[in-house]
């Protein structure tokens, strides 16, 4: 178990995750890319950002 | 084991119909009796269609009604109030979905309903029904009121802010509701006339309604909180999603505001945050819980301004009517709060 980086919610998280691979945080939607394997880091995977029509 | 049996009491409105439909397809309880003045003999699907071939239950007088074990009333404000001591002799346990006994002072049915109530002493027999707040007290409860469809999606959405102590008497709650058609009912006039309703985006109350009394009622604590409500009418049938404006003292920072709406919900089985990242449903949105009795919660905070604006979407009909009215009545019987009510809602709708 980690936490989200962007919502902080917990996040279950599978043993073999390999660095690069992208999970998502349930709560928030937020697409998370591992960093580090060991200690586990993930961080916010670049994402595009949508026009909502402002 | 048997049945609890169940009648309804004005169940040829929208709310009538959605409680029929509910109690219909729950386990625990048999629906025996529904009545309706002005459609006394007819078959309760040449009202409500979608229930054909669901029951061949008929209409009956308010007169005609029998004992029952569970009595839902849900009539037009006015007539519980005035008629209780009948009702009670039918029914020792009453779920009432009029506003008739949702407020505690009976000087604020003057303030907001225009008129004294007719039996002042009898409001404190009554739990305010809405399970997430009153749960403890309706397990033990006989006499429930349901509670307005606006002010539950207000209350529901600025509750763990309330219980937290986060909103200020001094700061100004302003509150936005916007609301389907059917929150009016099923009397048809010019305002509801096609021509006139369709694509209407109506302020039908930006100051004065009615159910800011139960939102200032339930919200404060020993202080009374500034409440100000105002609501527009849009083009939908069913759904409600209120827009709430607040300033929390002290200020939090955005994801220890999200921690607490986890904390204040994570046990409710029918509250969820929605605050999403991406996709088209970021935030709660009524279009995707027509039928259901799920109520979606979800903020966001302005860093410029401190403002937090909260939102909270629900059908009108369920979760803000019927569906609340048979989740209370699942408290009241010591039963699973879901007990027929696990219908998520359509997608695509």
């Amino acid at each position: 178990m980690t936490s989200c980086p962007e919502c902080e919610a917990d996040v279950p998280v599978d043993n073999d995750l390999e660095t690069g691979e992208i999970i998502l945080c349930e709560e928030c939607g937020a697409e998370l890319e591992v960093i580090s394997e060991d200690p586990l880091k993930l961080a916010l995977a670049p994402d595009e950002e949508e026009d909502w029509g402002e | 084991m048997s049945r609890l049996t169940v009648a309804v009491a004005g169940g040829s409105g929208y709310i009538g119909g959605e409680l029929v439909r509910l109690l219909l397809q729950h386990p625990a309880v048999e629906l025996t009796q529904v009545t309706s003045e002005s459609n006394r003999g007819k078959f309760l699907h040449q009202v409500h269609p979608n229930l054909r071939r669901q029951t061949r239950l008929k209409f009956v007088r308010m007169d005609e009604l029998q004992d029952c074990d569970i009595l839902f009333l849900a009539l037009p404000h006015g007539m519980t109030q005035s008629r209780l001591e009948a009702l009670q002799a039918l029914s020792e346990r009453i779920i009432d979905l009029s506003s008739d006994f949702r407020l505690r002072d009976p000087l604020l049915y003057k303030t907001w309903y225009g008129h004294d109530h007719v039996c002042p002493e009898r409001l404190s027999s009554f739990v305010y029904g809405i399970p997430e707040l009153h749960r403890d007290a309706l397990a033990f409860a006989t006499h429930v009121s349901g509670a307005g469809c606006l002010a539950t999606a207000t209350l529901l959405g600025l509750y763990p802010l309330a219980r937290a102590g986060l909103l200020a008497p001094e700061a100004p709650i302003v509150v936005e509701a916007k609301v389907g058609s059917s929150a009016s009912g099923n009397k048809p006039s010019l305002a509801s006339h096609h021509p006139e309703r369709h694509g209407a985006v109506r302020s039908f109350k930006p100051t004065g309604h009615r159910h800011t009394a139960e939102v200032i009622q339930e919200l404060s604590g020993n202080t009374s909180l500034s409440v100000h409500f105002s609501a527009t009418a849009i083009e939908m049938v069913r759904g409600v999603l209120t827009t709430s404006h607040v300033f929390l003292d002290p200020p939090l920072r955005e994801n220890d505001i999200r921690s607490l709406y986890r904390e204040a919900y994570k046990d409710e089985p029918f509250m969820r945050l929605v605050k999403e990242k991406q996709g088209a449903y970021r935030y709660p949105e009524p279009k995707i819980l027509s039928g259901s009795n799920f109520c979606d919660v979800g903020f966001e905070s302005d860093p410029h301004s401190g403002r937090v604006v909260v939102l909270c979407a629900l059908d009108n009909l369920v979760k803000g009517g019927a569906g609340n009215g048979v989740q209370a009545m699942n408290c009241m019987l010591g039963l699973d709060e879901t007990t027929g009510l696990t219908f998520p809602g359509l997608h695509p709708v």
